[in-house]
């Protein structure tokens, strides 16, 4: 179909270019500019009778209505996909950035994808050992979850999410797995910390990097974590592999997305976003699951930073309202110097019920977990109080609870940034801190369990 | 009639060339025949919300306008079923398309295949009309499926009617009417958007029990009564949603799944074939339809899913079932109206949403209720409605929960903190009430015990009391409070963790028969009161901290239900004897 090239830009705003005088144009398909020797791409975002609105993934910036010429490839966006992608890097729209030559696709696949069939899909249950105590024992991730990462500015996210990629694995199985970074918006440096890491530990290997950066145009953003899940998508479904994506910042891809709406001036949302970003952003997150029948699976690990460290800000919550779960990191614990810093009250992992206990985990999860919970909300409440009454008023049984939050975060949330603990070590170390406390307040444990791991 | 399209931004789409076009027909848009919806008339150019992904969509494409509105297929075979937003069945999908759902798909709704065995309950030259029964199915071991006559057609004589097998499509029996013969079969079609048809409402008096202590004794629904849960994320209103499905003894039940997490339909799929209804031991999923339009399907459908749903909820209800439906969440059908609001540049009201939001909803939440329905019989039906409303970080005070709230007459406020804490269900007690109260008293006073208001009017006292006191401890400390008080905390915090704390996923405690609850409730209270007996005899509060009592009324809940009577009041007596040997000394 690649054929009339039109020179009839009639208006050129923002990110978007009009152009009349067309025919045959199909909403959502990818057109080619070309603008004084210099070629770009962009999408149709409104099809009318001889006039389309498009957005160019390059921005607009030396375009001209004179010099420009535009050719509608009457398809979709579409990226090439094949195994040969495992380490290699490319920009947000799938072309490689490495120097190398693009890989030979093994199949053609559109970007956006096709929603999944919900009675196709198959409930996830495996759990992913981290070797993150606050995720592992009490936050436990698992195979075909979306979770993700409550961060702000200046927290720790990436190295978190970095040491998640390099030690996540389902213990007792030897399977093929993969990871795929796509980077929307981040500095060059931060983008560097990731590929450093991955090259280091020879995770790069089996990994597929789609970058993005904070200099790289802004529309791109929008098509760069499409691009990054129908890689994903290729290689779970169709080659089995257990595939883990890091997307990182969701809160530029909203801003991409806000700025969009406010050049296409549509009618604006909460502070500014548009009204269909629920949409938007389900059509990212719920690309993550399991298929009935089908070996590989697709976990994803969303990152964003909260503006003002605001949970209530249209980013994150709108995201928690999709993802099922999330992990939020503390600025409070970041500045004691406890790395991770994952606030573990706010955390929740909503797949968690089904993926620990016996013969997955192991049989006194459930309840340990429970317990730390609660004995850790214990003593932070005592803190608030202490720092009214002061601590000689407390009780001794108070005391005990005050702490064993102290201990909690020092032993249980702080570790190493290269510390890979195992279920079995996380669990134990829960049991540990338990042992602080009497017996008698063990109260969401079976006596059972009580005697077989209270240390006490 | 064909039309041509103009142009296409997203799910809306202007075609020409539609004049004699009517406001929500069925159209079929573009070459693969795309499901679409006019939902706009500007002389010959109609805008359409397009039910399925339009990438690719081109102007000049054909519009074909079916002159039909959007309407669903009632019929045997609708329970058990999982349907998309427009009645699509999507195991159907996937036999056809594979794991994910591609575009221009067409599916029955109903199974034209399948026979089912046809039992007559009228005889030939007998009188019918509208809404009468004229036979039975066994649509699934529990749910017998009464084919109607059609609400729209009149008084006539059954001039022939058969037993045995039929596909829904054969016709079982014909009537002669003032218009002349009519064929009936067991399919029947009605428009998602017009309400069914029925005498008058009456008003509901019978509470929907659901199994959940914080709803039945706290805050009671009522069968066909509305009511709405609130609440930020992760404060359980897919949890709480789905326990009211599992455990309402309603007849049937209606789950539509608007715009939420792929995996929580996979659960439910998984799980309610499984579960068992503790009212007929058979599996949940005999009495259940499920709609599922989850978040990343088409928005347009989205829309719809809630209107398909209670139509087919209306449906069971004109044979004499009681019906409950839940709408999980209607915030996202709201952001639905919103979007294709925003694409028609309609004049936006709060938050971008459109004006008529407030009225849609309002619309919604009125097919509920409890009526007598159509036919020569006296016959009743009711649907309940339960909406999950999300609001945007938590805040009550947006456009669907404020809208939503002068609609229904049960509010279960979730709260953040309470979630936090892991006080499951997370029902603020202050926030939340029930405008049903008095209409269901008379039925537990009847069924269950004479004094249940007062109990629970007396629990709710206390809850109150125990957050008055609350600000003085924040002040002064709990040490600081007269012993009274201290009870009064005391016999809050029982209630509190003992009684509206029910943990969803333990065996026994996610379902707690309704009398079950009244005396947990009153072994409690009559507790509370024993300890300010003791303490106003002059036993040392300190004292009253010990009770061994405490620990069996803690695990009163998960007392399975065959030993419940038994137990309960075993506890009770050994509780007045504890605190008796304490005022002895």
């Amino acid at each position: 179909m690649e054929g009339i090239k039109y020179s009839t830009v009639s208006e050129i705003a923002g990110p978007l270019i009009i152009v009349e005088g067309i025919r045959e144009v199909g909403y959502g398909e990818i057109v080619k500019i070309e603008s004084h020797g210099e070629e770009r791409m962009g999408q149709v975002l409104e099809a009318a009778e001889g006039k389309a609105v498009i957005q160019v993934f390059e921005g607009t910036r030396g375009l001209d209505t004179k010099a420009t010429s535009v050719v509608f490839t009457g398809k979709p966006m579409e990226i090439g996909v094949s195994t040969e992608m495992l380490g290699r890097v490319f920009d947000g729209k799938g072309m490689p950035i490495d120097g190398a030559p693009s890989p030979i696709p093994e199949d053609i696949r559109n970007v956006n994808g096709f929603p999944m069939n919900p009675s196709a899909r198959e409930y996830p249950r495996d759990p992913i050992q981290t070797g993150i105590s606050t995720i592992d024992g009490m936050n436990t991730l698992v195979r075909g979850q979306k979770l993700p990462i409550f961060s702000g500015a200046g927290l720790p996210h990436n190295e978190l999410a970095a040491q998640i990629a390099r030690q996540a694995k389902v213990t007792g199985q030897e399977e093929e797995f993969a990871v795929i970074f796509c980077a929307m918006g981040i500095t060059a440096e931060e983008a560097d910390f990731f590929m450093k890491d991955f090259e280091e530990t020879g995770a790069i290997e089996r990994s597929v990097l789609f970058l993005n950066l904070a200099n790289s145009p802004v529309i791109e953003r929008l098509i760069a974590p499409k691009v990054a899940l129908t890689t994903a998508e290729y290689l779970a479904f169709d080659k089995g592999m257990h595939v883990l994506v890091i997307l990182t910042d969701m809160t530029n891809y909203a801003e991409a997305l806000r700025e969009i709406s406010a050049a296409r001036e549509e009618v604006p949302g909460r502070r500014g976003y548009p009204g269909y970003m629920y949409t938007d952003l389900a059509q990212i997150y719920e690309r993550a699951g399991r298929i009935q029948g089908k070996k590989g699976t697709i976990t994803q690990i969303p990152i964003l930073t909260m503006p003002d460290d605001d949970i209530t800000h249209p980013i994150p919550d709108l995201t928690g309202y999709i993802t099922e779960g999330q992990i939020v990191l503390s600025r409070e614990l970041h500045h004691k110097g406890i790395y991770p810093p994952v606030a573990v009250l706010p955390s929740l992992s909503r797949l968690m019920a089904e993926g620990i206990g016996e013969g997955r985990t192991r049989e006194d999860h459930h309840q340990l977990s429970n317990q730390l919970y609660a004995a850790y909300a214990e003593g932070c409440d005592l803190r608030d109080l202490v720092a009214v009454v002061g601590e000689e008023a407390l009780t001794e049984r108070d005391k005990k609870f005050l702490e064993f939050a102290d201990e909690f975060e020092q032993r249980f949330v702080k570790q190493g940034k290269d510390e890979d603990r195992t279920f079995e070590e996380t669990l134990n170390l829960g049991w540990e801190l338990l042992s602080m406390l009497p017996k008698a307040e063990l109260k969401k444990i079976d006596d059972k369990y009580i005697a077989k791991y209270y240390r006490g | 009639m064909k039309g041509k399209i103009v142009s296409v931004a997203g799910p809306v789409v202007k075609a020409k060339g539609m004049k004699g076009a009517k406001m929500y027909d069925l159209v079929k848009v573009g070459e693969e025949e795309l499901i679409g919806e006019i939902i706009e008339l500007k002389e010959d150019v109609a805008t359409i919300q397009v039910y399925e992904d339009t990438t690719g969509l081109k102007p000049g494409e054909p519009v074909i306008n079916t002159g039909m509105p959007l309407a669903v297929e009632l019929g045997p075979g609708l329970l058990a079923s999982i349907y998309d937003g427009i009645q699509r069945p999507l195991p159907k999908i996937m036999e056809k398309a594979g794991e994910f759902i591609t575009r221009g798909m067409e599916v029955e709704a109903v199974n034209r295949r399948k026979k089912w065995e046809f039992v007559p309950v009228v005889k030939e030259k007998e009188k019918v009309k509208g809404g009468d029964v004229i036979g039975v199915v066994k649509e699934t071991p529990i749910i017998e499926h009464r084919i109607m006559v059609p609400p729209d057609i009149e008084e006539g004589v059954v001039e022939s009617i058969e037993e045995g097998k039929f596909k829904v499509e054969d016709v079982i029996a014909t009537i002669k009417t003032k218009d002349g013969k009519k064929e009936l079969t067991m399919l029947q079609k009605w428009p998602v958007r017009k309400q069914r048809p029925f005498k008058e409402k009456l008003p509901p008096t019978v509470p929907l029990i659901t199994g959940q202590r914080v709803f039945d004794t706290f805050f009671p629904m009522a069968k066909g009564g509305t009511g709405a849960i609130p609440g930020g994320f992760g404060t359980g209103k897919t949890v709480s949603q789905h326990q009211l499905a599992r455990w309402s003894d309603a007849d049937i039940v209606v789950y539509i799944g608007c715009g939420e997490r792929g995996n929580e339909m996979t659960e439910v799929l998984r799980d309610f074939p499984k579960l068992k209804d503790p009212k007929t031991g058979h599996p949940l999923m005999e009495r259940t339809i499920l709609i599922a339009n989850t978040s990343n399907m088409p928005v347009a459908a989205r829309e719809a899913s809630i209107y398909t749903g209670i139509t087919l909820a209306e449906y069971y209800r004109d044979m004499g079932y009681d019906v409950a439906l839940m709408a999980d969440s209607t915030s996202r059908w709201a952001e639905a109206l919103r979007e294709i609001s925003g694409r028609l540049e309609e004049m936006p009201g709060e938050e971008g949403y459109p004006a008529y939001l407030a009225s849609r909803l309002a619309e919604f939440y009125e097919r509920a209720g409890r009526v007598k329905v159509l036919g020569s019989k006296d016959k009743e039906g009711s649907i309940s409605i339960v909406g999950a409303v999300s609001p945007p970080g938590g805040d009550f005070s947006e456009p669907v929960t404020q809208n939503t709230l002068r609609i229904v007459k049960v509010f279960w406020a979730l709260d953040s903190d309470l979630a936090d804490r892991r006080h499951f269900p997370a029902v603020n007690w202050l926030r939340s009430y029930s405008l049903y109260l008095d209409r269901v008293k008379e039925w537990w006073e009847k069924n269950v015990g004479k004094d249940w208001l007062e109990l629970r009017n007396e629990a709710m006292a206390l809850l109150q009391k125990e957050d008055e006191l609350q600000e003085i401890i924040r002040l002064v400390g709990p040490d600081a409070l007269p012993p009274l008080d201290r009870v009064v905390l005391e016999g809050a915090r029982i209630i509190r963790e003992d009684f509206l704390q029910q943990n969803a996923y333990h065996e026994v405690d996610t379902y707690c028969p309704h009398k079950k609850q009244y005396e947990m409730l009153r072994i409690m209270l009559k507790f509370y009161h024993l300890m300010r007996e003791a303490v106003e005899k002059g036993v040392d509060f300190e004292k009253l901290k010990e009770l061994k009592s405490k620990e069996a009324i803690a695990r009163m809940a998960t007392t399975p239900n065959e030993e419940w009577e038994e137990r309960f009041k075993q506890i009770e007596k050994e509780m007045e004897e504890e605190i008796k040997r304490l005022m002895r000394g």
